[in-house]
């Protein structure tokens, strides 16, 4: 445990949903949700204003049209996510070298680590995150949200408590003030099994677990598990903030609108997901020897496949052959709702392939779908307008979202960022019955007006998203 | 059935043709061992449907006969005879072997459920039994082991009027051999691609001979089959299908640099250097003028270097391997001098060998060997 309350949770304020209100000034008040628009989407994030309609994450998108039909439905952007993302990482790393990013919107900072650290005190470390979020505001437009504390279990507790828009110290020896009122949920580790379990023996508070027996806890939950609750509880939690946490493994997944039960179309869906594993194994620099192929059947089953090879690769040809044969004797019958695909036993290096194609398409290119894109026409009869039309379908990770326009000849999809040759820059709000309706705004603009198009314009076309604030222009949206 | 035999005679071309065994045989009378006794000779044969062995033996027959054992538990017991002419006769369903004073009763399996062996293919030329052991050793290292590419794990033999090229690849190496054989008609052409693994074994098993006849795949008669006959030994293997990698195109057209180093002082510098090289990460070689540096290991871990006298011409150049792969190579080239040759670091490298550092090399082998490309 610290002294000092030096370690720093920042949790940026249902961010992705955020970065969609600040691009699109309409929605500014609004209810907006993020997520898979489609049959079976899920939702990413719902803006505060949904949430009071009790949207969110990870629900059914389905369910949260019920609960809150006027909200906007978006796809996620995730390279404009990415790029405020970057932006605000970048802020954490002014602080100390000591960041521990846990997705896009959340990371730890260990200030006694960075160039504040000597003779660091809560008072100095407070003011350090006053003037953090601050600075997130002006060159963001969006709001976090910063716990700060001497452990990172108190700290993003406390990031939570601050929520939305605030900020929480946890002077050391506060933690229990701040806990002991908690539901036992709050603690890490604590699910609903957990949960329910305690619940069975009266204890609904996190303060109920401190007064708890340990050995009682050890009973209920064995050894690690009961020890680390009590300890968690008491507000005990010596963990280091690590700079950079080596992936396991890199892999991609997409749900689909209808079961797949054709093989050949199966098979053209892994190649496309091949495509973006490996172009996200390149981008993060690295190679696998374990190719994995993840199917859930119509009923949920789930099965996987995997295969080590001799070397590592980063090879789109060797890991699609593998994933072939993987497949090749997997029984689709009843159909498939998931496929994902995946490289572990990650290596630095790569054992090039006499029959690959892995130099025709270096790392530092790849950036591109170069290695679908040189490989999809012989392959992929049906790659064309889908594709067109979902730029960002590459950098889907394995938020479990739906694959836009992959069903229902979907052209434009909800969010999208499209450019008219006469009207400019807008996005997408809807479409359907071979009509596209755009609003004409950008960040920083006022709400602008919608036109509605024949689907089928030669005037429109999609673009990458817009910086929030345009570079130079700090203060532009504060 | 009944017969008498030289102990270390009937144990060899036991051994020879249990070693084609099934360890779990499809059905049980291919876990036999069959001998026929005819006029002077023991004729021992063994198949799995796969590949088939049969060797003949000069013996005193005394009844001709025909029985199927147990190979497994023959070999063993000819293995450990004294040296002692050994008898064998059958009395009803049961087989005595007799030798010194040892004896074993063995059962008989029945013969008559035997699958005829394969008629051995058409002969079609031959080679002195040491080079034929000695190019298939150089090729079958690169052959694949790994089933999911069956025809990666064949060593393809190309004949072309009296020249022989071998060729394998597990994707990451290719190793390239010829040599002349006497083809028996002119102008022969033929393909085959057998299984490494069993071509190797066969090849050093009929070094002894000193000379093998290879027998192709003729029009009708053992289709899909290769057999090898020599020293009174005879197999035949079933043959691999599926299409074996246009492999010629692979081999670089120029070399932007050629490096030459001494074998020995190199082996044992990759042996050394890889120690640190857990798992088989990469070697890397940076070849300057006079001098090659081999490094290994990265980062936090262990780290080694050494460097060796090399000479170069062309470009300076840093590449990275697989150490195993490239031990291997150089193991396979069986000279005292290795010249390897460069395009890029990213582009096969091409590996022969020469007696000395001023002979020119030859391309009677090659090992191709694709590099490791290094991350960040």
């Amino acid at each position: 445990m610290r002294k000092t309350s030096a370690i720093l949770h920042l949790d940026m304020d249902a961010f992705y949903a955020s970065v969609e209100q600040a691009a699109k000034p309409s929605l500014k008040g609004k209810p907006v949700i993020v997520g898979g628009v489609g049959g079976r989407g899920v939702v990413a994030t719902a803006s505060y204003e949904a949430r009071k309609f009790g949207v969110r994450s990870a629900m059914p998108t389905g369910e949260a049209r019920r609960r809150c039909p006027n909200a906007a439905f978006l796809i996620p952007r995730f390279s404009a996510y990415r790029e405020v993302s970057d932006q605000v990482m970048g802020l954490l790393s002014e602080l100390s070298p000591l960041v521990e990013p846990l997705s896009l919107d959340e990371a730890f900072v260990d200030l006694e680590a960075g160039p504040y650290g000597e003779g660091l005190d809560t008072e100095r470390a407070t003011e350090l995150a006053v003037e953090l979020r601050a600075e997130i505001h002006a060159r963001t437009g969006l709001t976090a949200s910063v716990g700060l504390a001497p452990s990172k279990l108190i700290a993003k507790i406390a990031s939570e408590a601050a929520k939305p828009d605030g900020l929480v110290v946890v002077p050391p020896g506060g933690e229990r003030a701040l806990l002991d009122p908690l539901p036992v949920r709050a603690l890490w580790g604590v699910g609903p099994a957990t949960a329910e379990t305690l619940r069975k023996v009266g204890i609904t508070t996190v303060a109920g677990i401190a007064a708890a027996d340990p050995d009682e806890l050890v009973r209920m939950f064995g050894q690690a598990h009961g020890r680390g609750l009590h300890a968690h509880a008491l507000g005990l939690d010596d963990r280091p903030v690590v700079a950079e946490r080596d992936a396991k493994s890199v892999s991609v997944e997409d749900t689909f609108e209808v079961d797949l039960v054709d093989r050949v179309r199966i098979t053209a869906e892994l190649d496309r997901l091949a495509a973006r594993c490996v172009e996200r194994l390149r981008g993060a620099g690295r190679s696998g020897r374990t190719v994995v192929v993840k199917m859930r059947r119509y009923d949920f089953s789930t099965l996987t496949r995997s295969e080590t090879l001799r070397a590592p690769t980063d090879d789109l040809a060797v890991v699609r052959e593998t994933v072939h044969r993987l497949v090749a004797q997997v029984d689709f019958t009843g159909g498939l709702r998931l496929l994902g695909v995946g490289v572990a036993s990650l290596a630095d290096f790569a054992q090039q392939d006499l029959f690959g194609t892995a130099d025709e398409a270096p790392a530092d290119e790849a950036g591109d779908q170069t290695g679908e894109a040189a490989d999809a026409p012989t392959e992929r009869p049906d790659s064309g307008d889908a594709d067109a039309a979902d730029p960002e379908a590459a950098a889907y990770g394995s938020v479990p979202v739906f694959h836009p326009g992959r069903f229902g000849n979907a052209r434009w999809l909800p969010g999208q960022d499209v450019e008219h040759t006469e009207f400019g820059p807008g996005w997408v709000q809807g479409s359907g019955v071979g009509r596209v309706t755009v609003r004409f705004e950008t960040p920083g603009s006022p709400p602008g007006r919608i036109r509605t198009f024949p689907e089928d314009t030669p005037d429109l076309k999609a673009t990458p998203p817009l910086p929030l604030v345009p570079p130079g222009n700090t203060e532009a949206t504060t | 059935m009944k017969f008498r035999v030289e102990r270390d005679v009937l144990a060899d071309a036991v051994a020879w043709t249990a070693r084609s065994l099934p360890a779990r045989p499809a059905v049980p009378v291919l876990a036999g061992l069959l001998l026929e006794a005819d006029g002077g000779t023991l004729t021992l044969s063994s198949f799995d449907y796969e590949v088939s062995a049969r060797v003949g033996i000069e013996a005193e027959v005394e009844d001709e006969g025909r029985i199927l054992v147990s190979g497994r538990l023959l070999a063993d017991i000819c293995r450990s005879l004294p040296n002692r002419p050994v008898e064998v006769s059958t009395d009803g369903a049961k087989v005595a072997v007799v030798c010194g004073s040892a004896r074993f009763t063995l059962p008989t399996l029945p013969v008559e459920d035997y699958p005829a062996l394969p008629e051995m293919p058409t002969a079609a030329g031959s080679v002195a039994g040491d080079v034929f052991a000695a190019a298939v050793a150089q090729v079958a290292i690169a052959a694949g082991r790994d089933d999911t590419l069956p025809m990666l794990t064949g060593v393809r033999i190309e004949i072309e009027g009296d020249t022989v090229t071998l060729a394998a690849t597990d994707r990451y190496r290719l190793a390239v051999r010829t040599f002349l054989w006497k083809p028996d008609q002119a102008g022969l052409s033929s393909i085959a691609l057998v299984p490494a693994k069993t071509l190797n074994d066969t090849a050093k098993a009929l070094t002894n001979g000193d000379s093998i006849q290879i027998a192709l795949a003729g029009d009708k008669l053992g289709e899909g089959m290769i057999g090898f006959e020599g020293a009174g030994r005879r197999t035949t293997t079933r043959l691999l299908e599926g299409e074996f990698p246009k492999y010629r195109a692979l081999f670089p057209d120029g070399a932007a640099s050629v490096a030459t180093v001494e074998t020995a002082p190199f082996v044992d510098a990759v042996k050394r250097v890889s120690l640190v090289a857990e798992r088989n990460t990469p070697v890397r070689l940076t070849f300057s003028d006079g001098r090659l540096v081999l490094e290994a290991g990265s980062g936090d871990e262990a780290q080694a270097s050494e460097a060796l006298d090399a000479s170069l011409t062309g470009d300076e150049i840093s590449i990275a391997f697989n150490p195993a792969f490239l031990l291997d190579g150089l193991s396979a080239i069986d000279s005292p001098v290795a010249q390897l040759s460069f395009t890029t670091s990213t582009k096969p490298a091409v590996m022969t060998g020469k007696p000395d550092m001023d002979a020119e090399a030859t391309d009677e082998y090659r090992y191709l060997i694709m590099p490791v490309r290094l991350s960040g």
